[in-house]
């Protein structure tokens, strides 16, 4: 009889807990389906690839420019209506989007607050950016004989905020 | 041929999640009426069934003990394994509920040479292990999905369940623990022919749903990307009872969502409900004190008697006439003849 009492207790808090997101949404039900607000680029009207695309898989094409730059070296990207881009997140993404006021809104409604992108990536500041660009000048212009020269790549990645060891195979 | 029968089960559960949402009413049965029938089937068929085990009748102590009992005190007690006190018995429960302690005695016999062998068997502990601790973490972790703004601490599970850092999104390695856990159970019952004798359609049919929830979660995280956006969306519309326009769920959301349902509503039914019944398992969570304390059987009613003074005094005379001593008048008199 008085064990009862304790496995009421227990039941009565596996279901609190079970059907606590029920009770939270109560609380604050107005703007629990919205999604959240995005500052889209003013000067731009297209994206690399259509927005359902992107807003699936976006990660999935960040990774395969990531390997084609570091491992391939293939900076050029043909976009599905024939523009060409470059394959940079610094530059081409972050050069229309702002960080905070769109990557992290999604990041954070759905729950991926901070990908190790932003462990190398910074959003460019207005006259930083045109620093750095300028820095990795010489470098963007190698002679056409070096294209695919690992200590060109090395010299290349030594520019970087955080260089990691690029392990190409010889 | 369960076995068979359990897969085929399965996969009509999959192509029905698959196409169901082609139609709109499909679309509709799917998204509203299938989550939310399986959310209350489960959370009312859990509760019945927890509180049916707590008005079963347990009217003594009766452990299973897997150590010395408590007894001279030079004796030295095995104070988990046959504990004496309330601590002993949570420690008790907690190795059982925790680490799954009594599936770590899982032993092997087996005959070589003619003589009997047996042996440790340590694989089924650790894949239940794994299996259950990836499950937990990954039940966790949606729950990113269901709440808003996200707590910190389920941000935390993630960071830490994707800590490789391998690719993005960030492989989980409970995913991957999950399924080569799984893997490993079902392989063990095709494996070996006494375990294949014994399992049911129920065990099959737990392995392939659980199976199929977690490879079509897999595909939807890491190859056929699906939008999380309006999955979360959909999830705390769910959650609000605000039901929003749906038509950015991909089919293979669908049929996870549908697996998911199916399970939730299959678990009070079947043997999966040891999840609330390990809590309640008298063997485990009982004290063996029964030589130091009285158990009184709680619903002892006041039994009739007759005791042997009355049944002297309903058969005085006779007794008296065939010469058979009575208590009450003999008493304490030393018969020396």
């Amino acid at each position: 009889m008085r064990d009862r009492i304790w496995i009421v207790a227990g039941l009565a808090v596996f279901v609190a807990l079970i059907t606590a997101p029920f009770w939270r949404a109560r609380r604050d039900v107005g703007d629990l389906a919205k999604l959240p607000v995005l500052t889209l680029p003013a000067n731009q009207t297209q994206c690399v690839a259509p927005v359902a695309y992107m807003r699936a898989s976006h990660m999935k094409l960040l990774m395969a420019w990531r390997y084609q730059v570091v491992r391939e070296d293939e900076r050029k990207y043909v976009a599905f209506n024939g523009k060409v881009y470059q394959k940079n997140l610094t530059e081409t993404c972050l050069g229309c989007h702002n960080k905070e006021q769109f990557c992290d809104r999604c990041h954070a409604y759905a729950g991926v607050p901070s990908p190790y992108c932003w462990s190398c990536h910074n959003q460019p500041q207005a006259g930083a950016s045109a620093v750095s660009a300028a820095a990795l000048q010489p470098q963007a212009q190698p002679a056409p004989g070096a294209r695919r020269s690992p200590d060109r790549l090395l010299s290349r990645m030594s520019g970087w905020p955080v260089s990691p060891v690029p392990r190409r195979a010889q | 041929m369960s076995a068979l029968y359990s897969l085929l089960a399965v996969l009509a559960l999959v192509a029905a999640g698959l196409e169901g949402g082609r139609t709109g009413a499909g679309r509709d049965a799917l998204t509203l009426i299938v989550p939310y029938a399986a959310f209350t089937i489960f959370l009312a068929g859990f509760c019945v069934r927890v509180l049916r085990w707590a008005w079963a009748p347990v009217p003594f102590h009766i452990p299973t003990t897997c150590g010395q009992q408590k007894s001279l005190p030079w004796i030295r007690q095995a104070k988990v394994d046959n504990p004496s006190s309330k601590w002993g018995v949570l420690a008790r429960m907690a190795a059982e509920i925790l680490l799954f302690r009594s599936l770590f005695r899982n032993n092997r016999a087996r005959m070589a040479e003619k003589r009997l062998i047996l042996g440790e068997s340590k694989f089924l502990w650790l894949g239940a292990l794994a299996f259950h601790w990836a499950l937990l973490l990954i039940l966790l972790r949606h729950l990113r999905l269901f709440i808003q703004p996200v707590p910190a601490w389920v941000n935390g599970l993630e960071r830490l369940d994707g800590f490789l850092q391998i690719g993005a999104p960030q492989l989980y390695i409970s995913d991957v623990i999950l399924l080569a856990a799984l893997a490993y159970l079902l392989y063990r019952r095709f494996r070996d022919p006494a375990v294949r004798y014994i399992s049911l359609f129920t065990d099959y049919f737990a392995l392939f749903l659980l199976l199929a929830i977690a490879v079509s979660g897999v595909l939807m995280r890491y190859f056929v990307r699906v939008d999380v956006l309006s999955v979360k969306q959909f999830a705390l519309s769910l959650a609000a009872f605000r039901p929003v326009d749906l038509r950015a769920l991909s089919p293979l959301f669908l049929a996870h969502l549908l697996l998911v349902c199916t399970l939730a509503a299959y678990l009070p039914f079947s043997k999966l409900m040891h999840m609330g019944g390990i809590f309640l398992s008298p063997t485990r969570n009982l004290a063996n004190d029964s030589r130091r304390k009285r158990h009184i059987n709680p619903w002892n009613y006041p039994v009739k008697k007759h005791t042997y003074a009355e049944w002297e005094e309903e058969f005085h005379d006779k007794l008296v006439a065939a010469g058979i001593p009575l208590e009450d008048e003999d008493a304490g008199k030393a018969h020396t003849d």
